[in-house]
Parts: C-alpha cells; structure tokens; sequence
C-alpha cells in the first residue's frame, strides 16, 4: 500500500500541474471577452469621464483644461439644485413607499396555499411592461377628464388632480406609477427572504402571547435586516437614476417639477454637447449615490449589532 | 405477482386510513373553520384581488382602448368592452410610423444581447466559479464593483467611444470622418454584450454545483472544454434558460441607450418610437394604447410562458 502510493507520488504531481495550467488556460480563455468589454465600456468610460469633468469639452469645437470651473460652476448651477431637489423629492416618496408595498404584498402572500402562486403572478405583472409602455398605461389612466384614476376617485366625491399638467402632482404621479411598475422585483427578494425567518420562533413568540403586530415588529422584521438592507439600497440607487417617466411623459415640467438630476445630465450631454459639464455632474451623482449606499450599511449594520 | 399483492395493499391501506380521519379534528393542519379563521380568509381574499385587480386592470383597460374606434374613446371611456371593436388603431399606427421596423429592431436587439450574454455569461460565470487560475478573485471583484457604476457616469464617454472608433462607420485610424457605430445595431449590442449581471446571475449558478463532477472527469482525463460543455453547461441550462429570458426582457424593454445611439428613424427601436408617439400624438389614445399593447406583447407572452422559473431566479440571485 504504502510502496504503491509512494511510486505514484510523482507523476500524480506532474499531471496535476498539467491540470492546473489547463484550468488557468482555459479559464482566461472563458473570461478574456467579458473583461475586454469591461475595460473598454465600463473602465475606460469611468476615466475619461473623470479626465472630461475638468474640461470643456463639447465635441464641435476646441477644448480645453477648465481645472475646476465645472464643479464650481455646478454650486451655481439653479437647474441643478431644482434637479437635485426633485430627484430628493422623489427618493424620498419612492423609497419608503416601494418598500411598504413591497414588503407588504410579500406579507401577503407568505401562505402554504396554491393560490398564493397565482396571485404572486399577478401581482408581479406590470414588472414586466417597460417604463415607456408604463408611462404611456399611465398618461391614459391618469388624464384628467377621461382617466380611470379620476373616475374611480370622483365615485368617493374627490375631485382629481390634473396630475401631468399639474407641477404640485406630476412628480407624485410619476412615484406613483415607478412603485406599481416596480414592486413587484422586491416583493420577490422579500418572499425569498421571509423564507429564513425561522418559523419556530414566531411560533415561541405566538405561544407566550405575542400578536401579530409584536410578532412582526420584535421577530419578523429583525430577521429580515439584511434583505431590508438589500433592498433599500436597490429602491434608493434607482430613485437616484429615474429619467424614463419623466422623460416620456413631461419631459421634465411642468414648471420643472419633473426635472431629475439623470434628465438634466441627459440635457446637457446630448441636448445642448455640454458634455464635460455633464461628465461633471455624473460623478456628483455617483458620489452622492455612494454616500447614501455608505450611511444605509452603516445604519443597517448599527442595527444589526444592537 | 407481487405487484398483485401489492397494488390492493395500497388501496386498501387509503380506504382503511379512510374513515378513521375523519372523527379526528386536530390532526394536520386541517382545523374545523372557526369564525375567525373564516374572516381572516375572505380578508386575505379580499386583500390580494384588490392588489391584483390595481396590477392587472391597467393593462386590460388599455388592451380595451386599443380596440375602441376614435369616436368610443372618450365617449364610452368608462366602458371596459367597445360597442364597435376595431383594429383601426393597430392600422394608423402601422400608417403613421416605421412600427414594423421598430418591431424588427427591437427583435433583433433583444435575441442578439441574449445570445451574447447567455453564451459569455456562461463561459465566464463557470470560469469564475468553477476554474483554478490567478487573478480570478480580482476579476469577481471587477464585475461586483462594476455592478455599483450607475450607468450615467459611463453614458457620454461610451457613446464618445462607440461614435470615435477606428476603421468603423466611415471613420479612419483615428476616429475621424464618419459616425463609427453609431445608428448601428453594433452600439447597443457591443457595449452590453456580457454584462456584469449575466456573469453574476451564471457564476450564483455556477457555484451551487458540485466541485466534485469535475474533479473526476478531470482525473478520467476529460479535457477542460469537455467538462464545460458536457458536464457542467447540461446542468446549467435552467439558470441560463432563466438569464435568457431575464436579458430578452431587459434588451426589448431598454430605453435609454438607444435612445441615444439609435436617432435614424429606421433603427429606432419599440420603446423608442412608442416614447415619440406620447409627444407627438398626445390626444391620439387609441394608436398610443395599440402601440403600447405591441410593445407589451412580447415580453408578457414570454413571462407567462417561464413566469415560475423567472420569478425562482430572480429570487435566487437577488438574496445570494
């Protein structure tokens, strides 16, 4: 036995350098597009739009090295600070909105019963529709005279707002539908995440006399942090992005209620060629993006410890 | 012979476990209805048909709307079925715009990016999760990372990249003289030809499988592209069936980027083309509502085709 291992020492050393090489080879080979497309679309595109936020660069015309006018000039800037305060504005409905719906629904649906499945299908439904096909559902249902959304409210006595056209509702519209539009996605990262909470405990809890409000708030929600973690983050990196609805539907009034920040970086890349100035503005976003993502782990995990 | 025995054995052992179930109420889960757990039912009835009806109606009222004529629409606006259907709208939207070419576009788009993701997603997610070789931690970190870049920083830079390539679209070795891949199908399947997500989402898959399969394939000799191809991918396909799907969604849906690459009128996509409709024919609901129906169609059929297995993986790689 021992002689027989000892003979085959060598050679099982040899052919596992020769695996190992093999694996390295084709392990790069599966990897080498990916990473190319990477360097040059996300990478480099990283670097030349730090290198283009000191310039002005416009793509007709002469450039040249502005230092830091760009972001001086962004303090400056009205249409910044009424983007940022919209896209603020915004954030702050969407994210606390989609998650109480989401959370909800996944509440909703957490039941052993068949059923359960087919209305996690349909509540999942508008995920599917794009945001233009979105805006468009909602340009209809929410017009004034002939909408669905003021009829249904005029059956309760309310009168309805004029919701697009007006620029105190616009943006509320627009959460509105971003929240029936995207539920769905958390909802299913909650459902997953409902899952783990172990069963035996809520059934302690039931047992010494908890309701179901204390049962959710002292066993449910904690045991859910860390999908409330994830999905947190999630619902603020895409309320920082919102452009589509705003877009299509009001192309960012009226009175520049719907202006968001991604709209005026759009505006002033590709409508006006400022295209330094909004390289510059880019990475404002992306550092304001990376400071809330920084403070929500922060929070999440001070939570997590205490 | 045994078989005979059996098969009767089974039956009777269920008609035998019959009737002794019954006088048994606290057995299971299977509790006598008490009024409260009658209420509670019908409220959670009650709770997810109202949800439903909120994510359903909208698109039943606007498949409805496609089908009313001009005169229906705002008359008869609170009527869910029209008097008189039509397919006028499909034929004016069919008139007024290139529709069938932003249909071809979208289509070619969306089964290019899935193509490509699915096929390098799963090269590279193997390779990542599966292969032994330098520098793979650093890759896992590069596309994690790359993950967190919102895609406004690198829009103007990409687009610069793609108008100022070398030798493409007329352009000469320094990127001058012509338009490089901009108003090509190129511009919008190049940059998101294997995304960060396609090797995430198939790398999760990946490393769920055993390490073992392989190992001894290995030892048996197999070569590396054999023990891809043959051993794991086959085990794979499920993860991939549901990537592709995911990618066909977000390629058809996609609004932005080509929003900004594709400005010839001939290559505008669905989403596209449906967006300048909202601008341009504002009263006009009913081609606006047939036109949002064919930019839904496609991917609504596909979702209720795979919906379970979408909806499975979705949940899969958003927890991991």
């Amino acid at each position: 036995m021992t002689v027989a291992t000892l003979g085959r020492r060598s050679p099982t050393r040899t052919a596992r350098t020769a695996t190992t090489r093999a694996q390295a080879r084709s392990g790069w080979l599966f990897v080498v597009v990916p990473l190319v497309l990477f360097a040059v679309f996300i990478l480099l595109p990283v670097l030349i739009a730090f290198i283009l936020s000191f310039t002005d660069y416009a793509i007709i015309g002469d450039t040249a090295w502005v230092g830091l006018e760009n972001y001086g000039r962004i303090l400056g800037d009205p249409f910044f600070w009424i983007s940022l305060r919209n896209t603020a504005f915004y954030t702050a409905l969407y994210v606390p909105l989609g998650l109480v719906v989401s959370l909800g629904a996944a509440l909703l649906l957490n039941r052993s019963v068949r059923v359960a499945r087919l209305f996690r299908t349909l509540f999942y439904i508008p995920v599917v529709s794009s945001t233009v096909a979105t805006a468009a559902i909602w340009f209809w249902l929410l017009n004034p005279q002939y909408g669905l959304v003021n009829a249904g409210l005029g059956v309760f006595g309310i009168e309805g707002p004029a919701w697009l056209y007006d620029a105190q509702w616009a943006m509320i519209a627009i959460v509105l539908m971003s929240v029936w539009a995207g539920f769905g996605v958390n909802m299913i990262i909650f459902l997953a995440g409902l899952q783990g909470v172990p069963v035996e405990l809520v059934e302690a809890a039931k047992l010494d006399g908890a309701g179901p409000w204390r049962v959710f708030f002292h066993v449910t929600l904690p045991a859910l942090s860390r999908t409330m973690f994830l999905v947190v983050t999630l619902l603020i990196i895409s309320a920082f992005q919102v452009f589509d609805q705003a877009y299509v539907l009001t192309k960012g009034g009226p009175a520049n209620s719907t202006l968001t920040f991604v709209y005026y970086i759009y505006d002033r890349g590709f409508g006006r060629l400022e295209m330094g100035y909004a390289a510059a503005l880019s990475f404002v976003l992306f550092l304001i993006i990376i400071g809330f993502s920084v403070v929500n782990a922060r929070i999440t995990n001070a939570k997590a410890v205490s | 012979m045994s078989a005979g025995t059996l098969v009767p054995g089974i039956t009777q052992g269920a008609d035998a476990a019959g009737p002794p179930d019954a006088p048994r109420p606290h057995r299971g889960g299977r509790r006598p209805p008490t009024a409260r757990r009658v209420i509670g039912t019908s409220a959670w009835y009650v709770g997810v048909i109202l949800v439903s009806v909120a994510t359903v109606l909208p698109l039943v009222w606007t498949l409805a709307t496609s089908f009313k004529p001009g005169s229906e629409i705002l008359s008869n606006y609170l009527q869910l079925l029209p008097d008189e259907p039509t397919l006028d709208n499909y034929r004016e939207v069919f008139a007024r715009t290139p529709f069938a070419r932003y249909l071809v576009n979208s289509f070619v788009i969306a089964i290019g990016g899935t193509i490509t993701n699915v096929v390098l997603g799963s090269m590279a997610g193997y390779a990542l999760a599966k292969l032994k070789f330098q520098g793979r931690k650093v890759a896992v970190g590069l596309i994690l990372g790359s993950m967190m870049v919102p895609a406004v920083v690198t829009m103007v830079p990409t687009f610069l990249i793609l108008r100022f390539f070398p030798l493409v679209g007329g352009n000469d070795l320094t990127g001058q003289g012509g338009i490089g891949f901009i108003n090509s199908y190129a511009a919008v399947l190049i940059p998101f030809a294997a995304g960060p997500f396609a090797l995430f989402f198939m790398r999760q898959f990946f490393l769920t499988l055993p390490d073992e399969l392989g190992e001894a394939a290995r030892i048996d000799g197999a070569s590396e592209a054999r023990i891809f191809w043959q051993i794991y991918l086959p085990l794979a396909l499920p993860g991939a069936a549901v990537l592709g799907v995911l990618t066909f969604q977000a390629g058809w849906n996609s609004f932005l980027w080509p929003l900004i690459v594709l400005n010839d009128p001939q290559m505008m996509t669905v989403q596209v083309g449906l967006a300048s409709f909202i601008n341009e024919y504002e009263t006009a609901y009913g081609p606006l509502m047939a036109g949002t129906v064919m930019a839904t169609l496609p991917v609504l059929l596909i979702f209720v085709y795979a919906q379970r297995h979408i909806i499975q993986g979705f949940a899969t790689s958003g927890v991991k």
